[in-house]
Protein backbone atom coordinates (compact mmCIF):
# COMPACT_ATOMS: atom_id res chain seq x y z
CA UNK A 1 0.00 0.00 0.00
CA UNK A 2 3.10 2.64 1.22
CA UNK A 3 4.55 1.41 -2.44
CA UNK A 4 1.84 2.28 -4.69
CA UNK A 5 0.82 5.50 -3.03
CA UNK A 6 4.45 6.62 -3.32
CA UNK A 7 4.73 5.34 -6.99
CA UNK A 8 1.07 7.53 -7.02
CA UNK A 9 3.38 10.34 -5.56
CA UNK A 10 5.97 10.09 -8.05
CA UNK A 11 3.54 10.28 -11.01
CA UNK A 12 2.17 13.32 -9.65
CA UNK A 13 5.40 15.06 -9.43
CA UNK A 14 6.13 13.73 -12.99
CA UNK A 15 2.80 15.28 -14.57
CA UNK A 16 3.38 18.74 -13.01
CA UNK A 17 6.82 18.95 -13.95
CA UNK A 18 5.65 17.86 -17.49
CA UNK A 19 5.38 21.14 -19.78
CA UNK A 20 2.17 19.42 -21.98
CA UNK A 21 0.04 19.57 -18.72
CA UNK A 22 1.16 23.26 -18.00
CA UNK A 23 0.15 23.66 -22.06
CA UNK A 24 -3.44 22.33 -21.56
CA UNK A 25 -4.16 23.62 -18.28
CA UNK A 26 -3.09 26.87 -20.08
CA UNK A 27 -5.19 26.69 -22.77
CA UNK A 28 -8.43 25.41 -20.90
CA UNK A 29 -7.91 28.87 -18.29
CA UNK A 30 -7.69 30.91 -21.39
CA UNK A 31 -10.66 29.15 -22.96
CA UNK A 32 -12.94 29.39 -19.74
CA UNK A 33 -11.28 33.22 -19.34
CA UNK A 34 -12.87 33.96 -23.19
CA UNK A 35 -16.46 32.62 -22.50
CA UNK A 36 -16.41 35.67 -20.33
CA UNK A 37 -16.02 37.77 -23.74
CA UNK A 38 -18.57 35.55 -26.12
CA UNK A 39 -21.06 36.16 -23.06
CA UNK A 40 -20.94 39.47 -23.67
CA UNK A 41 -22.59 39.01 -26.98
CA UNK A 42 -25.28 37.49 -25.94
CA UNK A 43 -27.88 39.38 -24.19
CA UNK A 44 -28.98 37.76 -20.88
CA UNK A 45 -27.81 34.78 -21.48
CA UNK A 46 -24.26 35.45 -20.67
CA UNK A 47 -23.83 33.56 -17.13
CA UNK A 48 -25.37 30.45 -19.05
CA UNK A 49 -22.36 30.83 -22.07
CA UNK A 50 -19.77 31.38 -19.54
CA UNK A 51 -20.96 27.92 -17.48
CA UNK A 52 -21.02 25.92 -20.50
CA UNK A 53 -18.68 26.86 -22.46
CA UNK A 54 -16.80 26.79 -19.15
CA UNK A 55 -17.44 23.38 -18.05
CA UNK A 56 -16.87 21.89 -21.19
CA UNK A 57 -13.78 23.18 -21.34
CA UNK A 58 -12.62 21.56 -18.20
CA UNK A 59 -14.38 18.54 -19.78
CA UNK A 60 -12.42 18.77 -23.13
CA UNK A 61 -8.66 19.55 -21.48
CA UNK A 62 -9.55 17.09 -18.77
CA UNK A 63 -10.25 14.10 -21.23
CA UNK A 64 -6.89 15.27 -23.39
CA UNK A 65 -4.59 15.26 -19.83
CA UNK A 66 -6.52 11.54 -18.85
CA UNK A 67 -5.55 10.25 -22.20
CA UNK A 68 -2.06 12.13 -23.35
CA UNK A 69 -1.22 11.22 -19.65
CA UNK A 70 -2.44 7.93 -19.25
CA UNK A 71 -1.41 6.35 -22.69
CA UNK A 72 2.24 7.12 -21.69
CA UNK A 73 2.00 6.00 -18.18
CA UNK A 74 2.93 1.93 -18.90
CA UNK A 75 4.21 2.43 -22.32
CA UNK A 76 6.57 5.26 -21.87
CA UNK A 77 8.44 3.15 -18.96
CA UNK A 78 8.40 0.14 -21.06
CA UNK A 79 9.90 2.09 -24.14
CA UNK A 80 12.51 3.30 -22.14
CA UNK A 81 12.92 0.59 -19.97
CA UNK A 82 12.75 2.41 -16.78
CA UNK A 83 10.63 -0.26 -15.92
CA UNK A 84 13.40 -2.70 -15.23
CA UNK A 85 15.11 -0.94 -12.24
CA UNK A 86 11.63 -0.60 -10.75
CA UNK A 87 10.48 -3.83 -11.14
CA UNK A 88 13.53 -5.02 -9.03
CA UNK A 89 12.54 -3.07 -6.35
CA UNK A 90 10.26 -4.99 -3.71
CA UNK A 91 7.02 -4.22 -4.88
CA UNK A 92 4.54 -6.37 -6.95
CA UNK A 93 3.71 -5.41 -10.69
CA UNK A 94 0.17 -4.70 -9.94
CA UNK A 95 1.13 -1.70 -7.57
CA UNK A 96 3.10 -0.15 -10.41
CA UNK A 97 -0.04 -0.51 -12.52
CA UNK A 98 -2.85 1.24 -9.57
CA UNK A 99 0.34 3.23 -8.14
CA UNK A 100 0.22 5.00 -11.78
CA UNK A 101 -3.60 5.22 -12.21
CA UNK A 102 -4.07 6.64 -8.69
CA UNK A 103 -1.29 8.88 -9.55
CA UNK A 104 -2.93 10.49 -12.80
CA UNK A 105 -6.12 10.45 -10.94
CA UNK A 106 -4.66 12.97 -8.22
CA UNK A 107 -3.34 14.97 -11.29
CA UNK A 108 -6.79 15.04 -12.99
CA UNK A 109 -8.59 16.14 -9.22
CA UNK A 110 -6.02 19.01 -8.84
CA UNK A 111 -5.92 19.92 -12.60
CA UNK A 112 -9.92 20.12 -12.51
CA UNK A 113 -10.18 21.98 -9.31
CA UNK A 114 -8.22 24.39 -10.62
CA UNK A 115 -9.98 24.42 -13.64
CA UNK A 116 -12.94 24.56 -12.02
CA UNK A 117 -11.37 27.83 -9.30
CA UNK A 118 -11.16 29.51 -12.43
CA UNK A 119 -14.74 29.33 -13.55
CA UNK A 120 -15.77 30.40 -10.54
CA UNK A 121 -13.47 33.12 -10.66
CA UNK A 122 -14.75 34.55 -14.14
CA UNK A 123 -18.51 33.98 -12.83
CA UNK A 124 -17.83 36.11 -9.83
CA UNK A 125 -16.23 39.12 -11.76
CA UNK A 126 -19.38 38.53 -14.24
CA UNK A 127 -21.49 38.61 -11.42
CA UNK A 128 -20.05 41.25 -9.27
CA UNK A 129 -22.04 44.56 -9.06
CA UNK A 130 -25.12 43.01 -10.64
CA UNK A 131 -28.38 44.03 -9.59
CA UNK A 132 -30.48 41.71 -7.88
CA UNK A 133 -33.31 42.33 -10.49
CA UNK A 134 -31.03 41.63 -13.15
CA UNK A 135 -29.53 38.49 -11.41
CA UNK A 136 -33.53 37.00 -10.80
CA UNK A 137 -33.68 36.32 -14.88
CA UNK A 138 -30.88 33.84 -14.59
CA UNK A 139 -31.87 29.86 -14.22
CA UNK A 140 -29.03 29.89 -11.67
CA UNK A 141 -27.45 31.66 -9.56
CA UNK A 142 -23.65 32.66 -11.21
CA UNK A 143 -21.66 31.13 -8.12
CA UNK A 144 -23.98 27.95 -8.09
CA UNK A 145 -22.88 25.15 -5.59
CA UNK A 146 -24.22 22.87 -8.28
CA UNK A 147 -21.48 23.58 -10.75
CA UNK A 148 -19.31 21.41 -8.16
CA UNK A 149 -21.85 18.57 -9.03
CA UNK A 150 -21.06 18.58 -12.57
CA UNK A 151 -17.05 19.08 -11.86
CA UNK A 152 -17.11 16.06 -9.61
CA UNK A 153 -19.47 13.71 -11.74
CA UNK A 154 -17.06 15.03 -14.84
CA UNK A 155 -13.91 13.51 -12.53
CA UNK A 156 -16.16 10.08 -12.48
CA UNK A 157 -16.24 10.39 -16.08
CA UNK A 158 -12.36 10.70 -16.22
CA UNK A 159 -11.37 7.73 -13.84
CA UNK A 160 -13.29 6.15 -16.26
CA UNK A 161 -11.53 7.38 -19.11
CA UNK A 162 -7.78 7.10 -17.28
CA UNK A 163 -8.42 3.51 -16.83
CA UNK A 164 -9.11 3.11 -20.19
CA UNK A 165 -5.91 4.58 -21.30
CA UNK A 166 -4.02 2.44 -18.91
CA UNK A 167 -5.77 -0.91 -20.50
CA UNK A 168 -4.24 0.00 -23.60
CA UNK A 169 -1.01 1.57 -22.97
CA UNK A 170 -0.26 -2.14 -20.87
CA UNK A 171 -0.49 -3.87 -24.43
CA UNK A 172 0.17 -0.88 -26.90
CA UNK A 173 2.49 1.58 -28.50
CA UNK A 174 0.96 5.43 -27.36
CA UNK A 175 -0.24 6.30 -31.16
CA UNK A 176 -2.94 3.23 -30.91
CA UNK A 177 -3.71 3.60 -27.70
CA UNK A 178 -4.45 7.38 -27.76
CA UNK A 179 -6.58 6.47 -30.93
CA UNK A 180 -8.75 3.27 -28.95
CA UNK A 181 -9.19 5.59 -26.18
CA UNK A 182 -10.50 8.40 -27.99
CA UNK A 183 -12.60 6.05 -30.34
CA UNK A 184 -13.97 4.46 -26.92
CA UNK A 185 -14.55 7.65 -25.10
CA UNK A 186 -16.68 8.86 -28.22
CA UNK A 187 -18.80 5.74 -28.46
CA UNK A 188 -19.35 5.98 -24.64
CA UNK A 189 -21.22 8.72 -24.56
CA UNK A 190 -23.89 7.19 -27.34
CA UNK A 191 -23.89 3.66 -25.46
CA UNK A 192 -27.98 4.97 -24.46
CA UNK A 193 -28.37 4.97 -28.66
CA UNK A 194 -27.09 1.49 -28.99
CA UNK A 195 -29.36 0.30 -26.75
CA UNK A 196 -32.32 1.87 -28.83
CA UNK A 197 -30.65 0.71 -31.55
CA UNK A 198 -31.27 -2.86 -30.52
CA UNK A 199 -34.95 -2.14 -29.66
CA UNK A 200 -35.68 -0.86 -33.65
CA UNK A 201 -33.57 -3.65 -35.30
CA UNK A 202 -35.57 -6.55 -36.92
CA UNK A 203 -32.64 -9.03 -36.77
CA UNK A 204 -32.66 -10.82 -33.55
CA UNK A 205 -29.02 -11.18 -33.71
CA UNK A 206 -28.22 -7.62 -34.36
CA UNK A 207 -30.39 -6.48 -31.51
CA UNK A 208 -28.27 -9.15 -29.25
CA UNK A 209 -24.94 -7.81 -30.39
CA UNK A 210 -26.01 -3.94 -30.00
CA UNK A 211 -27.76 -4.62 -26.72
CA UNK A 212 -24.41 -6.85 -25.59
CA UNK A 213 -22.45 -3.89 -26.66
CA UNK A 214 -24.26 -0.86 -25.04
CA UNK A 215 -23.59 -3.09 -21.43
CA UNK A 216 -20.10 -3.95 -22.47
CA UNK A 217 -19.00 -0.43 -23.51
CA UNK A 218 -19.02 2.56 -20.87
CA UNK A 219 -21.72 4.58 -20.38
CA UNK A 220 -20.02 7.93 -20.46
CA UNK A 221 -23.14 10.11 -21.23
CA UNK A 222 -24.48 9.56 -17.67
CA UNK A 223 -21.58 11.62 -16.19
CA UNK A 224 -22.52 14.76 -18.31
CA UNK A 225 -25.08 17.12 -16.37
CA UNK A 226 -23.86 20.24 -17.59
CA UNK A 227 -26.62 21.23 -19.69
CA UNK A 228 -29.12 20.56 -16.03
CA UNK A 229 -26.84 22.57 -14.24
CA UNK A 230 -26.34 25.53 -16.78
CA UNK A 231 -30.12 25.72 -17.13
CA UNK A 232 -30.66 25.17 -12.91
CA UNK A 233 -31.81 21.69 -13.22
CA UNK A 234 -31.64 19.78 -10.27
CA UNK A 235 -29.25 17.03 -9.89
CA UNK A 236 -29.72 14.24 -7.19
CA UNK A 237 -27.38 13.25 -4.95
CA UNK A 238 -28.60 9.45 -5.29
CA UNK A 239 -28.13 10.07 -9.07
CA UNK A 240 -24.48 11.03 -8.53
CA UNK A 241 -24.08 8.36 -5.96
CA UNK A 242 -25.13 5.84 -8.61
CA UNK A 243 -23.45 7.19 -11.44
CA UNK A 244 -20.39 7.03 -9.03
CA UNK A 245 -20.73 3.72 -8.03
CA UNK A 246 -21.12 2.43 -11.39
CA UNK A 247 -17.75 4.36 -12.13
CA UNK A 248 -15.94 2.73 -9.08
CA UNK A 249 -17.41 -1.11 -11.04
CA UNK A 250 -15.62 0.00 -14.16
CA UNK A 251 -12.61 1.39 -13.26
CA UNK A 252 -11.92 -1.46 -11.10
CA UNK A 253 -12.79 -3.67 -13.65
CA UNK A 254 -10.47 -2.20 -16.33
CA UNK A 255 -7.69 -1.84 -13.80
CA UNK A 256 -7.99 -5.86 -12.92
CA UNK A 257 -7.98 -6.39 -16.86
CA UNK A 258 -4.74 -4.14 -17.13
CA UNK A 259 -2.98 -6.23 -13.94
CA UNK A 260 -4.41 -9.46 -15.76
CA UNK A 261 -2.26 -8.43 -19.05
CA UNK A 262 0.72 -6.53 -16.98
CA UNK A 263 1.53 -9.52 -14.74
CA UNK A 264 2.05 -11.47 -17.83
CA UNK A 265 3.76 -9.62 -19.95
CA UNK A 266 7.43 -10.53 -21.00
CA UNK A 267 9.71 -6.90 -21.26
CA UNK A 268 12.09 -8.15 -23.93
CA UNK B 1 21.96 -22.87 0.33
CA UNK B 2 23.47 -20.93 -2.85
CA UNK B 3 22.70 -17.45 -3.36
CA UNK B 4 21.75 -18.27 -6.58
CA UNK B 5 20.59 -21.05 -8.64
CA UNK B 6 18.94 -21.88 -11.86
CA UNK B 7 17.68 -25.61 -13.46
CA UNK B 8 17.22 -26.03 -16.58
CA UNK B 9 16.10 -22.43 -17.45
CA UNK B 10 15.51 -21.86 -21.08
CA UNK B 11 13.73 -19.44 -22.66
CA UNK B 12 12.15 -19.02 -26.22
CA UNK B 13 10.71 -16.21 -27.76
CA UNK B 14 8.27 -15.74 -30.76
CA UNK B 15 9.75 -13.85 -33.53
CA UNK B 16 8.69 -13.02 -36.66
CA UNK B 17 5.86 -10.66 -37.93
CA UNK B 18 2.68 -13.06 -39.38
CA UNK B 19 3.90 -16.46 -38.95
CA UNK B 20 5.16 -16.27 -35.23
CA UNK B 21 7.86 -19.10 -34.78
CA UNK B 22 9.85 -19.69 -31.48
CA UNK B 23 13.63 -18.82 -30.93
CA UNK B 24 15.58 -20.05 -27.90
CA UNK B 25 17.27 -17.41 -26.60
CA UNK B 26 18.55 -19.64 -23.43
CA UNK B 27 18.85 -23.19 -23.24
CA UNK B 28 19.03 -25.37 -20.31
CA UNK B 29 20.92 -23.00 -18.08
CA UNK B 30 21.98 -24.65 -14.75
CA UNK B 31 24.05 -23.06 -12.56
CA UNK B 32 24.91 -22.39 -8.95
CA UNK B 33 26.42 -19.61 -7.34
CA UNK B 34 27.65 -19.65 -3.95
CA UNK B 35 27.06 -16.89 -0.94
CA UNK B 36 30.42 -14.22 -1.09
CA UNK B 37 31.30 -15.52 -4.72
CA UNK B 38 31.45 -12.89 -7.55
CA UNK B 39 30.62 -14.55 -10.65
CA UNK B 40 30.98 -13.47 -13.90
CA UNK B 41 28.41 -14.24 -16.76
CA UNK B 42 30.67 -13.95 -20.21
CA UNK B 43 29.25 -14.26 -23.57
CA UNK B 44 29.38 -12.32 -26.74
CA UNK B 45 26.37 -10.21 -27.74
CA UNK B 46 23.13 -12.27 -28.22
CA UNK B 47 24.62 -15.37 -26.03
CA UNK B 48 21.56 -14.82 -23.81
CA UNK B 49 22.84 -13.08 -20.89
CA UNK B 50 20.87 -10.12 -20.44
CA UNK B 51 17.58 -12.91 -20.98
CA UNK B 52 19.29 -14.93 -17.81
CA UNK B 53 19.46 -11.66 -15.96
CA UNK B 54 15.63 -10.34 -17.18
CA UNK B 55 14.27 -14.40 -15.71
CA UNK B 56 16.46 -13.60 -12.59
CA UNK B 57 14.71 -10.59 -12.22
CA UNK B 58 11.27 -11.77 -13.70
CA UNK B 59 11.03 -8.92 -16.28
CA UNK B 60 10.63 -12.15 -18.52
CA UNK B 61 9.14 -15.72 -17.70
CA UNK B 62 10.75 -18.90 -18.31
CA UNK B 63 9.17 -21.08 -20.95
CA UNK B 64 10.66 -24.32 -18.86
CA UNK B 65 13.06 -24.27 -16.06
CA UNK B 66 13.13 -22.67 -12.78
CA UNK B 67 15.55 -20.60 -10.79
CA UNK B 68 16.15 -19.76 -6.86
CA UNK B 69 17.46 -16.62 -4.77
CA UNK B 70 18.70 -17.29 -1.26
CA UNK B 71 16.49 -20.90 -1.71
CA UNK B 72 13.26 -18.75 -2.53
CA UNK B 73 11.30 -19.10 -5.59
CA UNK B 74 11.93 -15.44 -7.90
CA UNK B 75 9.22 -12.85 -7.37
CA UNK B 76 9.32 -13.74 -3.50
CA UNK B 77 9.20 -9.98 -2.44
CA UNK B 78 11.17 -10.79 0.87
CA UNK B 79 13.99 -11.92 -1.64
CA UNK B 80 13.71 -8.45 -3.54
CA UNK B 81 14.63 -6.76 -0.51
CA UNK B 82 17.79 -8.03 -0.55
CA UNK B 83 18.70 -7.81 -3.97
CA UNK B 84 20.13 -5.15 -6.58
CA UNK B 85 19.82 -4.93 -10.10
CA UNK B 86 21.53 -2.78 -12.38
CA UNK B 87 20.04 -3.66 -16.24
CA UNK B 88 21.74 -2.21 -19.41
CA UNK B 89 22.52 0.64 -20.65
CA UNK B 90 20.02 2.13 -17.67
CA UNK B 91 17.29 4.59 -18.36
CA UNK B 92 15.37 6.75 -15.31
CA UNK B 93 12.98 9.72 -15.11
CA UNK B 94 14.16 12.47 -17.49
CA UNK B 95 12.36 14.88 -14.99
CA UNK B 96 14.37 13.50 -11.64
CA UNK B 97 17.32 14.75 -10.38
CA UNK B 98 19.76 11.56 -9.39
CA UNK B 99 18.75 12.86 -5.41
CA UNK B 100 15.17 12.32 -6.38
CA UNK B 101 15.89 9.45 -8.08
CA UNK B 102 17.48 7.31 -5.03
CA UNK B 103 14.96 8.85 -2.66
CA UNK B 104 11.87 7.71 -4.52
CA UNK B 105 13.40 4.01 -5.32
CA UNK B 106 14.87 4.31 -1.46
CA UNK B 107 11.04 4.80 -0.52
CA UNK B 108 10.39 1.71 -2.40
CA UNK B 109 11.99 -0.34 0.08
CA UNK B 110 10.38 1.57 2.94
CA UNK B 111 12.77 3.18 4.57
CA UNK B 112 11.72 6.59 6.59
CA UNK B 113 12.42 10.41 5.03
CA UNK B 114 15.58 10.95 6.48
CA UNK B 115 17.31 7.05 5.92
CA UNK B 116 16.01 7.77 2.13
CA UNK B 117 18.07 11.58 2.10
CA UNK B 118 20.77 9.65 4.37
CA UNK B 119 21.02 6.76 1.85
CA UNK B 120 20.96 8.74 -1.57
CA UNK B 121 23.71 11.31 -0.31
CA UNK B 122 26.12 7.79 0.83
CA UNK B 123 25.64 6.24 -2.32
CA UNK B 124 25.99 9.38 -5.22
CA UNK B 125 28.86 9.67 -2.93
CA UNK B 126 30.29 6.52 -3.11
CA UNK B 127 30.01 6.32 -7.09
CA UNK B 128 31.11 9.55 -7.56
CA UNK B 129 28.11 11.70 -8.20
CA UNK B 130 28.88 15.32 -6.96
CA UNK B 131 27.30 18.05 -7.28
CA UNK B 132 25.64 16.86 -10.66
CA UNK B 133 22.88 14.70 -8.06
CA UNK B 134 20.58 18.09 -8.09
CA UNK B 135 20.87 18.21 -11.97
CA UNK B 136 17.73 16.32 -13.87
CA UNK B 137 18.66 13.27 -15.01
CA UNK B 138 18.33 14.13 -18.79
CA UNK B 139 21.37 16.19 -18.72
CA UNK B 140 23.37 13.40 -17.68
CA UNK B 141 26.15 11.76 -19.57
CA UNK B 142 25.85 7.72 -20.92
CA UNK B 143 28.61 6.99 -17.86
CA UNK B 144 26.87 9.65 -15.18
CA UNK B 145 23.88 7.27 -15.54
CA UNK B 146 25.60 3.94 -15.12
CA UNK B 147 26.77 6.05 -11.97
CA UNK B 148 23.27 6.09 -11.17
CA UNK B 149 22.50 2.85 -11.74
CA UNK B 150 25.08 1.32 -9.93
CA UNK B 151 24.03 3.75 -7.01
CA UNK B 152 20.23 2.30 -7.27
CA UNK B 153 21.21 -0.89 -7.39
CA UNK B 154 23.40 -1.12 -3.99
CA UNK B 155 20.79 1.54 -2.36
CA UNK B 156 19.40 -1.83 0.41
CA UNK B 157 22.68 -3.13 0.91
CA UNK B 158 22.08 -6.25 -1.19
CA UNK B 159 22.95 -9.33 -0.24
CA UNK B 160 23.07 -10.21 -4.17
CA UNK B 161 23.43 -7.93 -6.55
CA UNK B 162 23.15 -8.49 -10.50
CA UNK B 163 24.92 -6.26 -13.04
CA UNK B 164 24.58 -6.21 -16.59
CA UNK B 165 27.33 -5.16 -18.30
CA UNK B 166 28.19 -2.66 -15.38
CA UNK B 167 31.37 -1.60 -17.06
CA UNK B 168 29.19 -0.49 -20.32
CA UNK B 169 29.78 3.04 -21.21
CA UNK B 170 32.53 3.87 -18.67
CA UNK B 171 35.45 5.54 -19.69
CA UNK B 172 38.58 3.64 -18.11
CA UNK B 173 38.71 5.83 -14.85
CA UNK B 174 34.83 4.59 -14.19
CA UNK B 175 35.94 1.22 -15.11
CA UNK B 176 38.28 1.04 -12.70
CA UNK B 177 35.94 2.62 -9.93
CA UNK B 178 33.19 -0.05 -10.71
CA UNK B 179 36.01 -2.62 -10.45
CA UNK B 180 37.08 -1.26 -6.79
CA UNK B 181 33.30 -1.37 -5.67
CA UNK B 182 32.52 -4.75 -6.88
CA UNK B 183 35.58 -5.69 -4.77
CA UNK B 184 34.07 -3.75 -1.86
CA UNK B 185 31.25 -4.96 -2.53
CA UNK B 186 32.75 -8.61 -2.26
CA UNK B 187 34.90 -7.41 0.81
CA UNK B 188 31.14 -6.88 2.83
CA UNK B 189 30.29 -10.34 2.08
CA UNK B 190 27.70 -9.50 -0.74
CA UNK B 191 27.33 -11.80 -3.96
CA UNK B 192 27.98 -10.70 -7.32
CA UNK B 193 26.60 -11.63 -10.17
CA UNK B 194 27.70 -9.39 -13.42
CA UNK B 195 27.30 -9.97 -17.18
CA UNK B 196 30.33 -9.16 -19.58
CA UNK B 197 32.06 -9.41 -22.95
CA UNK B 198 35.31 -8.20 -21.26
CA UNK B 199 37.75 -10.85 -19.74
CA UNK B 200 40.24 -8.23 -18.16
CA UNK B 201 37.18 -7.25 -16.14
CA UNK B 202 36.21 -10.85 -15.28
CA UNK B 203 40.29 -11.55 -14.64
CA UNK B 204 40.18 -8.71 -12.06
CA UNK B 205 37.32 -9.71 -10.32
CA UNK B 206 35.78 -13.28 -10.46
CA UNK B 207 36.33 -16.12 -8.66
CA UNK B 208 34.19 -17.97 -11.06
CA UNK B 209 32.50 -17.54 -14.39
CA UNK B 210 30.50 -19.27 -16.97
CA UNK B 211 30.46 -18.62 -20.53
CA UNK B 212 27.44 -18.64 -22.91
CA UNK B 213 27.22 -19.54 -25.93
CA UNK B 214 23.83 -19.13 -28.29
CA UNK B 215 22.12 -19.66 -25.45
CA UNK B 216 24.21 -22.40 -24.49
CA UNK B 217 26.74 -22.99 -21.21
CA UNK B 218 29.64 -23.74 -23.13
CA UNK B 219 32.14 -23.93 -20.22
CA UNK B 220 32.13 -22.79 -15.95
CA UNK B 221 34.09 -22.34 -13.35
CA UNK B 222 37.65 -20.72 -12.25
CA UNK B 223 39.15 -18.97 -15.35
CA UNK B 224 42.57 -20.26 -14.29
CA UNK B 225 41.35 -23.90 -14.37
CA UNK B 226 39.45 -23.79 -17.42
CA UNK B 227 41.39 -25.75 -20.59
CA UNK B 228 41.22 -22.75 -23.03
CA UNK B 229 42.40 -20.50 -20.64
CA UNK B 230 45.28 -22.47 -19.09
CA UNK B 231 48.31 -20.96 -20.12
CA UNK B 232 49.91 -22.35 -22.40
CA UNK B 233 53.01 -21.30 -21.99
CA UNK B 234 54.79 -17.67 -21.00
CA UNK B 235 56.31 -14.98 -23.15
CA UNK B 236 59.18 -13.85 -21.05
CA UNK B 237 61.19 -10.61 -22.17
CA UNK B 238 64.56 -10.21 -20.83
CA UNK B 239 66.84 -7.16 -21.15
CA UNK B 240 70.78 -7.11 -20.81
CA UNK B 241 70.89 -10.50 -20.98
CA UNK B 242 73.94 -12.06 -22.64
CA UNK B 243 73.63 -14.18 -26.69
CA UNK B 244 75.46 -17.13 -25.28
CA UNK B 245 73.22 -17.05 -21.74
CA UNK B 246 70.23 -17.13 -24.36
CA UNK B 247 72.06 -20.06 -25.94
CA UNK B 248 72.39 -22.36 -22.87
CA UNK B 249 69.20 -22.38 -22.27
CA UNK B 250 68.40 -25.32 -25.03
CA UNK B 251 64.90 -26.88 -24.31
CA UNK B 252 64.24 -24.73 -21.51
CA UNK B 253 62.97 -22.04 -24.05
CA UNK B 254 60.83 -23.12 -26.87
CA UNK B 255 61.96 -19.94 -28.88
CA UNK B 256 63.59 -17.51 -28.31
CA UNK B 257 63.76 -14.33 -30.48
CA UNK B 258 66.38 -11.26 -30.62
CA UNK B 259 64.96 -7.57 -30.35
CA UNK B 260 67.95 -6.21 -30.36
CA UNK B 261 71.24 -6.11 -28.11
CA UNK B 262 70.96 -7.74 -25.28
CA UNK B 263 66.68 -7.77 -25.36
CA UNK B 264 65.42 -11.47 -26.16
CA UNK B 265 62.04 -12.16 -26.05
CA UNK B 266 61.64 -15.95 -25.07
CA UNK B 267 59.06 -18.48 -25.30
CA UNK B 268 58.58 -20.99 -22.28
CA UNK B 269 56.59 -24.39 -22.18
CA UNK B 270 54.18 -24.64 -19.94
CA UNK B 271 55.29 -27.50 -17.48
CA UNK B 272 58.00 -25.34 -15.97
CA UNK B 273 57.15 -22.28 -13.62
CA UNK B 274 58.37 -19.75 -15.18
CA UNK B 275 59.96 -17.66 -11.81
CA UNK B 276 63.12 -20.38 -11.28
CA UNK B 277 64.27 -19.35 -15.06
CA UNK B 278 63.87 -15.44 -14.46
CA UNK B 279 65.71 -15.90 -10.63
CA UNK B 280 68.93 -17.51 -13.05
CA UNK B 281 68.47 -15.13 -15.51
CA UNK B 282 68.18 -12.04 -13.14
CA UNK B 283 71.17 -13.52 -11.12
CA UNK B 284 73.28 -13.40 -14.18
CA UNK B 285 73.17 -9.21 -14.66
CA UNK B 286 69.90 -9.63 -16.92
CA UNK B 287 66.56 -7.86 -15.55
CA UNK B 288 63.06 -8.78 -16.41
CA UNK B 289 61.04 -6.57 -18.90
CA UNK B 290 57.75 -8.33 -18.71
CA UNK B 291 56.21 -11.92 -18.35
CA UNK B 292 52.99 -12.85 -19.56
CA UNK B 293 50.76 -16.14 -19.61
CA UNK B 294 50.01 -17.05 -23.21
CA UNK B 295 46.24 -18.56 -23.78
CA UNK B 296 43.43 -18.41 -25.84
CA UNK B 297 41.27 -15.20 -25.26
CA UNK B 298 38.09 -14.66 -24.59
CA UNK B 299 37.39 -13.27 -28.09
CA UNK B 300 39.49 -16.37 -29.41
CA UNK B 301 37.26 -18.86 -27.24
CA UNK B 302 33.75 -17.12 -28.69
CA UNK B 303 34.72 -17.38 -32.07
CA UNK B 304 35.53 -21.08 -31.36
CA UNK B 305 32.20 -21.66 -30.05
CA UNK B 306 29.88 -19.57 -31.88
CA UNK B 307 31.21 -19.70 -35.49
CA UNK B 308 32.33 -24.32 -35.21
CA UNK B 309 29.56 -26.28 -36.26
CA UNK B 310 29.77 -28.49 -34.00
CA UNK B 311 29.61 -25.90 -31.10
CA UNK B 312 26.98 -24.13 -33.10
CA UNK B 313 24.60 -27.23 -32.42
CA UNK B 314 20.97 -27.39 -33.41
CA UNK B 315 19.58 -24.53 -35.16
CA UNK B 316 17.94 -22.27 -32.35
CA UNK B 317 14.65 -22.07 -33.81
CA UNK B 318 12.54 -24.68 -31.74
CA UNK B 319 9.82 -26.60 -31.85
CA UNK B 320 6.98 -25.15 -29.93
CA UNK B 321 7.65 -25.57 -26.32
CA UNK B 322 5.94 -27.81 -24.09
CA UNK B 323 7.05 -26.05 -20.82
CA UNK B 324 5.10 -24.21 -18.89
CA UNK B 325 4.62 -20.71 -17.41
CA UNK B 326 4.67 -19.96 -14.29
Amino acid sequence: MKATAWIAINVFRESVRDKVLYNLVFFAILLIGASYLIGQLTAGQDVKIIKDLGLAATSIFGVFIAVFIGIGLVSKEVERRSVYSLLAKPIHRYQLLIGKYCGLVLTLIVNVSIMAAALYVVLAYMSWGVPPAAARIWDAPALDPALLKATALLLAELTIVTAIALLFSTFSTPMLSAAMTFGLYIVGHFTNDLRNFADLVDSPAAARLARGLSWALPNLAQFDVRADVVHGLPVSFGYMGLASLYAAVYVAMLLAISVLIFSRRDFK
Amino acid sequence: MPALATFELTKDYAIGFWRKRPYRALDGLTLEIAPGEVFGFLGPNGAGKTTTLKLLMQLVFPTSGRAEIFGRPLGDLSVKRRIGYLPEHPYFYDYLTAEELLTYFAGLFGYAGAERRARAARLLDEVGIGAERRMQLRKFSKGMLQRVGIAQAILNEPELVIFDEPMSGLDPLGRRDVRSLILRLRDRGCTVFFSSHVLSDAEALCDRVAILARGRLAAMGRLTDMLPFRARGWDLVVAGVRDETVAALGTRVRRAVRLSDGHYMLDLPPDSPPERLVGELTAGGAHLVSLNPIRQTLEEFFVEHVTTPAAAGAPRDVEPPHGRRP
